[in-house]
């Protein structure tokens, strides 16, 4: 499933409302910024460029003004690729309830140091 | 998918989504929605995108007057975070599955509205700080609990917009404080903003409770988390504090604290004019529209021209690939 | 609201040299010095008063943004340049932006060359931002420590204009039939006002080290400029260069408008503070 989004960071537009004939505008693209050295990138919201080359410098004029970037990625918004909303229960519900795989399962070895 | 399956799985979409708002959870862009709920968001945050963007007007015209270099470089930053917040909006009010050219295309054709505010003129430099203290004032006391609306999509944008906003009022309380302690022309230019400003801003958090039809609906979806009412005279008790600290006054002999609804009432609004100003009929709704429609218009060869410069850009790689 | 250093909001002022700073600061230009520095700052000056109109009137909302940001570099680069010749005579950086009469500005005649539409504003921002780049990257090295210092800011956001002029010369002159005949007439608007950017005059020859010398900039514009014009298709305009003068006081027609505009306000109340 593919769509546009912007700061839902799902990456995926609802489903059009039949509002969105093709138009003459620039294509939407999602940015993410790192905040400084160190961190992942982060998504921050979206914007509107002709292309991926005007995409980074808007992304930089618009998400970075007051220093809150050493990177940044853009990514057209049709090019995510999502999970299927409808399909949570599928996908997500297979860890729930595997508490075997955290370290807070193992209560045994309480008290004894460096484990 | 056959037609029952259909419409069990709108059932269970419809259960997750009563479930997530009674639970005061987030609803994200996929999830499924009412049809009303959509609308009154797409309605809701486009009209605040397009009052961020018809806001920039009434501020930008006094960039070039700014009276010293520091105050044009923080009278242009604002105007600048205007756009962006502009921008983050109507970001958030796509992922409801319409696309900006549209909204852009309701506004200049008179279909949307913008904040009634920005149909006043400003007339004076103590207006900027009027508008900065009062006016951006009134809209960070409305936006703060959006930052917990339950669209997900919107409350980050509102969290973006209240972080960068914190300057904004600010800025406009100093350029008070500096006119207030100025010369008697200034002193007296400010009072005179505060007077014309007040009632406006007072208007912003929308009309009064029984008069409110939206609201009611809006709360149940968490959308809105106070009532017009309630913001209006959280607002009014902060300014009554304010002011004080700029040695100015406001325009209104009934403010009071009630000690038995613990709550601000302020003197009586002209919701009359109010409506004139939401009719179209305010001092520059014409001008604002002008303006917008103006730079849009002008601006269609640069955007097709960027569109038809990326379209040969991506032909000549596809050829080159061929190749 | 999350402060997680994860954070893509996460916001801080950033540390660079500062307006402020250099109002703060003890340095005091010779005269000569302080002459050179109102150059520099009356040219970024009337350049960011000129892009002040833009915003909210730019072609697409993420344009207002970016010309906003350039705008605010260059009232960055005006304050800074102002504040420092201001130590010469005891004068602040309003006072030499608000009180002078047109005849003091030492603004060339490109920077106050009117908007007029998209293309014609960016040609005069491709000019500028290259100009300025090659000017601020030997700057830098100025035997002057303030200039040197304001240089070494300003040269790297000037570099980032010169990029937003160059990615927009080659969309607007390889665009549409519409946007190409534009860019060309605005490039040939502007031309005839580069050759004063390039003139040495006796002020230069007094700043000494502290001053660039105009003339040596020439070629490597030339050439930078160049190679982007050809990228997009473009001829170096053949038009008469205009005689400037603006270096002496001698100003374009469309000055006295630009500085009763940005004056009105301090001048209705002098002495007063803001």
């Amino acid at each position: 499933m593919t769509g546009g989004s912007t700061t839902g960071d799902d990456g995926a537009t609802a489903p059009s409302t039949g509002v969105s004939e093709k138009r003459q505008g620039w294509p939407l693209w999602e940015v993410f910024v790192r905040s400084s050295r160190g961190l992942s990138h982060v998504h921050a919201g979206s914007l509107h460029a002709p292309d991926a080359d005007m995409a980074v410098r808007n992304a930089r004029d618009l998400y970075t003004r007051r220093n809150e970037g050493v990177s940044l990625w853009v990514v057209p918004s049709s090019s995510i690729i999502t999970s299927d909303p409808d399909a949570k229960g599928q996908f997500f519900e297979s860890p729930q309830g595997k508490d075997y795989r955290h370290a807070t399962y193992y209560t045994k070895s309480e008290g004894v140091k460096h484990l | 998918m056959t037609t029952t399956a259909a419409v069990e799985q709108i059932e269970a979409g419809e259960q997750l989504f009563n479930d997530l708002i009674a639970r005061d959870s987030r609803i994200e862009p996929r999830d499924w929605m009412p049809e009303a709920y959509r609308k009154s968001l797409t309605r809701q945050i486009s009209q605040h995108a397009h009052s961020e963007i018809i806001g920039m007007q009434p501020e930008a015209n006094w960039i070039t007057r700014a009276p010293s270099l520091k105050r044009k470089a923080i009278l242009m930053a604002k105007v600048q975070d205007e756009a962006g917040h502009g921008l983050y909006l109507y970001s958030a009010a796509e992922t409801l599955g319409t696309p900006r050219d549209k909204m852009s295309e309701d506004l200049i054709a008179g279909k949307a509205r913008y904040s009634s505010i920005f149909n006043y003129p400003v007339l004076t430099w103590a207006d900027i700080g009027a508008i900065g203290w009062l006016v951006d004032g009134a809209a960070i006391c409305n936006q703060v609990p959006l930052c917990r609306a339950s669209y997900g999509p919107y409350g980050r944008a509102m969290v973006r917009v209240c972080k960068e906003e914190s300057f904004h009022q600010r800025q406009g309380f100093e350029i008070l404080l500096e006119l207030a302690n100025g010369t008697p022309a200034q002193r007296e230019m400010a009072q005179d903003a505060v007077n014309r400003w007040y009632a406006p801003s007072l208007m912003m958090f929308g009309p009064p409770d029984d008069d409110s039809p939206n609201s009611k609906q809006s709360m149940a979806w968490n959308i809105k988390r106070f009532s017009n009412d309630e913001l209006r005279s959280r607002f009014v008790g902060m300014m009554v504090e304010q002011v004080e600290a700029l040695g100015l006054t406001l325009p209104d002999a009934d403010i009071r604290f009630d000690e038995e609804t613990q709550k601000w009432e302020h003197g009586p609004l002209d919701w009359n004019e109010f409506a004139e100003v939401l009719a179209g009929r305010g001092p520059c709704n014409a001008q604002r529209m002008e303006r917008r429609r103006e730079a849009h218009e002008d601006g269609a060869w640069v955007r097709e021209a960027a569109v038809a410069y990326a379209e040969k850009q991506a032909l000549k790689a596809a050829q080159q690939k061929a190749a | 609201m999350s402060e997680s250093s994860a954070s893509a909001t996460r916001i801080t002022p950033g540390n660079a040299l500062r307006p402020e700073d250099i109002a703060a600061s003890e340095a005091t230009p010779t005269p000569d010095v302080a002459e050179y520095a109102l150059w520099l700052g009356d040219d970024s000056l009337i350049l960011a008063q000129r892009l002040g109109w833009w915003i909210s009137r730019a072609p697409e909302l993420e344009e207002d943004v970016a010309l906003a940001n350039i705008g605010l570099d260059l009232i960055g680069h005006a304050r800074s340049f102002l504040t420092y010749a201001g130590h010469a005579s005891g004068r602040t950086e309003d006072d030499l932006a608000y009180f002078r009469r047109e005849p003091e500005f030492r603004s060339a005649h490109l920077f106050e060359q009117p908007n007029g539409d998209f293309a014609r504003t960016i040609a005069r921002q491709f000019v500028v931002s290259h100009y300025q780049w090659e000017l601020y990257s030997r700057l830098m090295h100025s035997s002057d420590a303030t200039l040197a210092g304001i240089a070494a800011k300003a040269v790297k956001e000037v570099d980032y204009h010169r990029d937003h002029g160059a990615q927009w010369i080659l969309r607007l002159a390889l665009g549409t039939d519409e946007s190409r005949r534009r860019m060309e007439a605005g490039l040939k608007l502007t031309w005839p006002y580069v050759g004063e950017l390039f003139t040495d005059s006796a002020p230069i020859d007094a700043a000494g080290d502290a001053a660039v010398r105009p003339s040596a900039l020439r070629t490597p514009f030339d050439e930078a400029i160049g190679a982007v014009l050809a990228e997009a298709g473009l001829e170096v305009p053949q038009v008469p260069q205009a005689v400037g003068g603006g270096r002496a006081g001698r100003h374009s027609e469309h000055l006295g408008y630009l500085l009763a505009e940005m004056q009105v306000l301090a001048r209705e109340h002098p002495g007063a503070s803001w």
